[in-house]
């Protein structure tokens, strides 16, 4: 990792999270650290919790139970769940990025592509049209989509290009943690690995923290360097991807491996 | 002012029987002072309130109607334009119906009345203090065609959340070049909430800001009133770089010469002639009677 604030505090810090449908377990006991630069994937079977522990992480959910604690930028700790509406809202919109598995729900698909990478910028007080414009191309360059296509609308765009829009949507603030709910679900292979080679390049440029969710283990060998495996609302393994991948030990895990498709 | 109603009304038991003083019920009257009070008490910000059935359809002013029956008394003197001007059917017809529901004298001078009820334009003539100017409104939420939820919205203006009142700007300069917005242009009112103006041309915003007179707003069909109390600052939201202008127009009112008027175009016959007036006819007519004379003509 180029990288690493502070690496000694951990940006992030999970306790026991436990959410509740009624008396259906979302997710129970999951405690973590995520650290500055690190990149944490979250595998298992659709029905495992994952994406119920990403929302109640990104306190976009209410927990049941547990805490998480988040490293504001001027390092002091803060329970998320006891920040105001406005305070939290205000960190989804700079400190923190949400790439969600349909772009159509993280853009605004009727206003141009400009608008949209632009909107962070002018919700925290950017009054330069000229200046947003320059950020928004700028960062249309970095997804790898063409300058002439700022004014066009996301609805125009294939769908690989919509996930990249929303990316840039997200990196434009310059946060510092980007949560990701099956960022390359729906997209082809080699669109999706692209994609991964994108966000790979720009984790690693801009030291982003991220919790990656994905039922797919190879884009979580690619992406992250440590994984959590769910099962029915617990994380039943944890270690470095590579090491869970190589020589995963509960059972299954196992047999999450093993059901890999060789081609 | 109510007992003074009371008392009209017993009067005038032959001629309206069956109405109320300003057809709406006391109780409903006040219902509606409350949200005014309230909404005068936070500027810009919209007050729900229980809209009542009126005898006209809805997007035809009920919503100014029910505000200007809430504060008409026995002593003011009604003036009802529609796009600015006295002499179209909507005018004529809620003119007609506070006079036969009131009883109060109308005008169509600018500087006689003290209750104006408009329809999408702000009078030319400037307001003084003491002057009530009530708006119709259509749309009330100026997050609407951005947001559509309106549970969402009402979380945007309670955390004043506006970044997404400049991407609808932005998207006007990327596709026009400039901020083609020309009517219901947004507005901050006192630093605080963002307000839509109505669908007054956004030549009237300037007047807003540092108005003598009490600005009412009334949504009949969505059931919002707000206000701008007297003197109060309103800023038309835009960029540095594309700051706010108003419509300027190339020629001057053909009939009154007025340059610094907002003109509607008018065609005068079947070979497209057109004719560029006032759309303030009161402000137009008293121009002529002065003296001032266009170089109108065929």
């Amino acid at each position: 990792m180029s990288v690493c604030m502070n690496a000694d505090h951990p940006l992030m810090t999970v306790r026991d999270l436990t959410h509740m449908y009624g008396n259906r377990v979302g997710c129970r006991d999951v405690s973590f650290d995520l650290h500055p630069g690190e990149v944490l994937a979250v595998v298992g079977e659709s029905g495992s919790g994952k994406t119920t522990l990403l929302d109640c992480v990104s306190a976009r959910l209410e927990r049941s139970s547990g805490t998480v604690g988040y490293q504001m930028r001027d390092g002091r700790m803060q329970d998320l769940h006891a920040l105001s509406e406005a305070e939290r809202r205000f960190l989804m919109r700079t400190d923190w990025g949400f790439v969600h598995q349909n772009p159509a729900d993280g853009l605004r698909m009727n206003v141009s592509a400009g608008a949209n990478v632009g909107e962070r910028l002018m919700a925290v007080g950017q009054r330069h049209y000229g200046q947003i414009r320059e950020a928004a191309m700028d960062w249309l360059g970095r997804v790898e989509i063409d300058d002439d296509r700022i004014d066009d609308r996301p609805g125009t765009f294939s769908g690989g290009m919509r996930q990249r829009l929303q990316i840039a949507r997200n990196l434009v603030t310059g946060p510092r943690l980007v949560f990701m709910d099956e960022p390359t679900g729906g997209l082809d292979v080699s669109v999706q690995a692209r994609l991964l080679d994108l966000l790979r390049g720009l984790v690693d440029d801009l030291g982003l923290s991220a919790i990656v969710v994905t039922h797919d283990l190879a884009v979580a060998r690619l992406l992250s360097q440590r994984m959590m495996v769910m099962k029915d609302g617990r994380v039943i393994e944890t270690g470095l991807t590579d090491r869970v991948l190589d020589d995963p030990q509960a059972p299954y895990t196992q047999l999450l491996v093993s059901s890999i498709l060789q081609v | 002012m109510s007992t003074d109603a009371r008392a009209f009304c017993r009067d005038e038991a032959q001629a309206i029987a069956t109405y109320n003083f300003a057809y709406l019920d006391e109780q409903s009257k006040r219902m509606i002072r409350r949200a005014i009070l309230k909404g005068i008490a936070v500027p810009g910000y919209q007050v729900p309130f229980a809209s009542r059935e009126m005898p006209m359809p809805y997007g035809w002013g009920t919503g100014g109607v029910q505000v200007t029956a809430s504060i008409i008394g026995p002593d003011d003197t009604l003036k009802v334009i529609d796009q600015g001007a006295d002499d179209t059917t909507n005018a004529i017809s809620i003119r007609k119906f506070f006079a036969r529901t009131t009883g109060v004298a109308t005008t169509t001078a600018t500087t006689d009345a003290s209750i104006i009820q408009t329809r999408h334009r702000i009078p030319e003539t400037p307001l003084t203090e003491g002057q009530v100017l009530v708006y119709q409104v259509p749309i009330p939420e100026p997050l609407r065609f951005l947001e559509p939820r309106e549970t969402e919205t009402r979380t945007m203006h309670a955390l004043a959340e506006y970044g997404v009142m400049h991407v609808k700007l932005y998207e006007d300069i990327a596709r026009h070049g400039h901020i083609a917005t020309t009517y219901a242009y947004p507005v901050k009112v006192e630093g605080r909430y963002v307000m839509d103006p109505s669908p007054t041309p956004k030549f009237d915003n300037p007047k807003m800001d540092q108005c003598p007179a009490l600005q009412l707003f009334g949504a009949g069909r969505e059931m919002r009133i707000y206000a701008i109390p007297p003197w109060t600052q309103v800023v038309s939201l835009d960029f540095e770089d594309h700051p706010f202008e108003v419509q300027a127009f190339d020629r001057p009112c053909a009939l009154c010469g007025a340059d610094d008027v907002f003109l509607d175009e008018v065609i005068m016959d079947d070979q497209g002639t057109r004719m560029f007036v006032c759309s303030d006819t009161d402000h137009c007519n008293s121009r002529q009677t002065a003296g001032h004379a266009g170089e109108q003509d065929t």
